[in-house]
């Protein structure tokens, strides 16, 4: 049997594929049905968001952001708008509702990101129903989304200085509906999946990443809570009052693909929970942005009535607002992980430099660590798993 | 045979065949970016593309009939779209999903192709940013009727 | 957080443990910063991960501004954060505060090429490949610097400040290759043992 000629086989899971998360591409050496070598071609989707957001001037970058990472959208353009507010030093003067609100949106998107997820990652390794019970529980989300601001993913709702119009009529029923029915939902995806022979015989043992390898590579979201790193930027590096909220982070030890499932089942429980406390100190009407019209627009009545107003109203949206010089990046936990925007000013009314730090980018430089040495049918789960967004990869 | 346009022997099998074509197009599965979930929310529950006949996504080109480019379209996957168009099976049919495929929507910089009809022809253009579902099953149904119309050996 | 406080804290601990480094402190709204001059980039960064009263576990971000036409046209700016309890570095040490940190690094832009850190932090292999790749600065001692995000036979560098936004550019379409067969067995072969290759390395 030692003189037969044996070979690897080239295999080329291109960009044009249904279960690479969008425009990946993986050259793959297989011997038989087992992995030697992988590598990742990048770049497919690589907008140049980041050089047109330097023609932009600073609040016409917002919905550029938000098309970065599609999926946690308005997670992006909080991250963009809490490195601007702190740069123009107007962080103290957001009031508290703006805050409650902002946690509310953040975590409502955690919510509709991590249910795509497990829509995808379920479908993938087969479990086909689990999408279309997951994009059920996400239309109700978008219409959440809808009636803030007339669109479905990318509402452009959050602004710097605040928001950008007050929350419309029974919003606070709508939200409290979707919470009082979404932990049951949950359960039912519990009950479909979690002790489900099929999916812990496709899920457990495999993609495992020590805790080295997933520090030295720089992933910081669940991947780093499923293999024993507590790191959670609401808890280490809060921001928005993460700290007066009452809530934990869930972790594991096992580093596999079914630990970092049962981490997002877990953060949707919490997020939850997050979503009913924040729901509870917002009130129906009131405040909606810092005030200072340097930078949010003066309220419409007053605009047609008053001169002063009228002009604020004019300088705002022909010329901009002027950042002072310098840069700031906050950190913020979106739902894959530490992102931010590290923006650099002049002083100008337009970006100078806007880099976009994203998780997903990091853990596809990951993926041949977790795929080598594995079948071929792992390699669906583990992208799965790592929850990658071409979006942000290549930005 | 001579230059006669006017069909006379083909005109019922030519409904017939057109009618078979339109009622079960498949798309293969083109999703580039953010208009790939929105394609994704259509062919769910709310919103079902089956009672359309276009329920089935398939993966390889050579199965579909149908190309829908959801999302915008980078200088690096140009060659990659024109490949599999060039891979699908005739009689096919391009649809153009969102403003970024259809002209390059809102980035027009050094590295999306403005418009995807620099590609592939298109037969349907669906604007938006991204289109709602029910747009995008208005653009499947817009082609229908296009292929209703249409010649058979076209 | 009073940033006049550790503004120099961190920096102070590397003046100490690295003198003839030239750390200087910058000022910033959101974390502390500091310059450091490039050919002690990468003792700097050593000292950030393995110093027990430092233990910057993470590197978050490998990133850099363009300033043209003023000189030094370039800053390498490198994000560290220290996860406090959450990740020890030095095994057997008690865990440093959290906190974060920024360097910076000035290059001009006749001479752009900085020392890489991925013998330290191997997450930087990727962000320093797309540094490369939009903005044409070199890393001595990378393993693979290539293009990661634009085509590899793109001219230029998109994100630096003189390459235009808009180009007006004929997309490149596919055309089939002409090949004889030697020259794709060929080739195969040559994937096969570049693959091999970087299978053994790894």
């Amino acid at each position: 049997m030692s003189d037969i000629r044996t070979e690897t086989m080239t295999v080329n899971m291109g960009p044009q594929h249904p279960s690479t998360h969008g425009v990946l591409n993986l050259v793959l050496q297989l011997d038989g049905e087992n992995i030697v070598s992988a590598e990742p071609t990048i770049g497919f989707l690589h907008t140049g968001i980041e050089k047109t957001a330097e023609q932009k001037k600073w609040q016409q970058v917002i919905p550029l952001v938000e098309r970065m990472d599609y999926l946690g959208a308005q997670s992006n353009s909080l991250a963009y708008c809490l490195s601007v507010e702190r740069l123009l030093g107007i962080e103290s003067q957001i009031p508290d509702r703006v805050v409650y609100i902002r946690v509310l949106i953040a975590e409502l998107q955690r919510l509709a990101s991590h249910l795509v997820w497990l829509g995808t990652h379920g479908m993938e390794i087969g479990a086909i129903s689990v999408m279309m019970y997951c994009f059920r529980e996400r239309e109700q989300l978008l219409n959440l989304n809808e009636m803030l601001a007339g669109f479905r993913m990318f509402p452009s709702y959050i602004r710097i200085g605040g928001l950008r119009e007050d929350l419309p009529r029974g919003f606070h029923a709508a939200v409290k509906e979707f919470l009082d029915k979404f932990p049951g939902k949950l359960e039912e995806y519990h009950k479909l999946l979690t002790k489900n022979q099929v999916w812990i015989l496709r899920t457990k043992g495999v993609g495992y990443l020590s805790k080295e390898d997933t520090m030295a590579m720089g992933l910081a979201g669940p991947m780093a809570r499923a293999v024993g790193i507590p790191y959670d930027v609401r808890k280490t590096f809060p921001y928005l009052k993460y700290q007066t909220f009452d809530f934990i982070v869930p972790t594991h030890t096992d580093g596999d693909v079914y630990a970092r499932y049962l981490v997002k089942m877990e953060e949707m429980r919490q997020s939850v929970s997050i979503c009913r406390q924040a729901l509870e100190r917002i009130t129906p009407t009131g405040v909606y942005d810092c005030g200072d019209y340097r930078f949010v627009p003066p309220p419409k009545d007053r605009v047609y009535t008053e001169m002063e107003a009228l002009i604020q109203h004019f300088l705002l949206y022909s010329q901009g607002f002027n950042v002072p010089k310098g840069e700031c990046y906050v950190p913020v936990e979106g739902p894959r992980g530490e992102h931010g925007f590290y923006i650099v000013s002049d002083g100008t009314n337009r970006p100078l430099r806007v880099k976009a730090r994203a998780p997903s980018y990091v853990a596809c430089q990951a993926l041949p660590k977790m795929i080598n040495g594995g079948l071929i049918a792992d390699v669906i789960a583990v992208i799965g798993s790592t929850d990658v967004v071409m979006g942000d990869v290549d930005r | 045979m001579a230059d006669v346009h006017i069909p006379i022997l083909t005109t019922t099998v030519e409904k017939m065949v057109q009618w078979a074509r339109r009622s079960a197009i498949w798309p293969v599965t083109f999703g580039l970016a953010c208009c790939a979930i929105e394609m994704m929310a259509m062919s769910c529950g709310r919103y079902d593309i089956a009672r359309f006949g276009a329920e089935v996504f398939r993966g390889s080109p050579r199965q579909s009939d149908l190309m829908i480019v959801a999302g915008r379209l980078s200088r690096k996957m140009a060659p990659v779209l024109r490949r599999v168009y060039d891979q699908m099976a005739e009689p096919k049919w391009v649809i153009s999903m969102g403003a970024c495929a259809s002209c390059g929507g809102v980035f027009d910089n050094y590295s999306i192709v403005q418009g995807c009809d620099q590609i592939v022809p298109i037969d349907v253009f669906v604007p938006g940013c991204p289109p709602r579902p029910e747009a995008l099953i208005y653009g499947i149904v817009q082609l229908q009727r296009k292929i209703d119309r249409s010649r058979m050996s076209a | 957080m009073p940033d006049s406080q550790i503004d120099t804290l961190v920096a102070e601990a590397l003046r100490i443990a690295a003198p003839d480094a030239r750390i200087e402190p910058a000022t910033a709204v959101d974390m502390p910063t500091a310059y450091v001059d490039r050919d002690h980039l990468v003792e700097v960064c050593r000292l950030l991960r393995d110093a027990p009263a430092l233990q910057f576990a993470l590197l978050a971000d490998v990133t850099a501004a363009d300033f043209f036409p003023a000189e030094p046209r370039f800053e390498v700016v490198y994000h560290f954060a220290c996860l406090g309890s959450a990740y020890v570095t030095v095994p057997g040490a008690s865990p440093a505060p959290a906190r974060r940190f920024r360097l910076k690094v000035r290059i001009s832009g006749a001479d752009a090429s900085v020392p890489t850190v991925t013998g330290i932090y191997p997450t930087a292999n990727w962000l320093e490949r797309e540094l490369y790749d939009l903005m044409g600065l070199r890393f001595e001692g990378h393993p693979d610097l290539r293009r990661i995000l634009m085509a590899e036979d793109w001219v230029g560098h998109p994100l630096r400040k003189d390459y235009p936004v808009q180009i007006r550019k004929d997309s490149a379409s596919w055309e089939p290759i002409q090949l004889s067969a030697e020259e794709f067995a060929e080739n195969v072969r040559a994937t096969r043992a570049r693959a091999h290759k970087a299978a053994e390395k790894r």
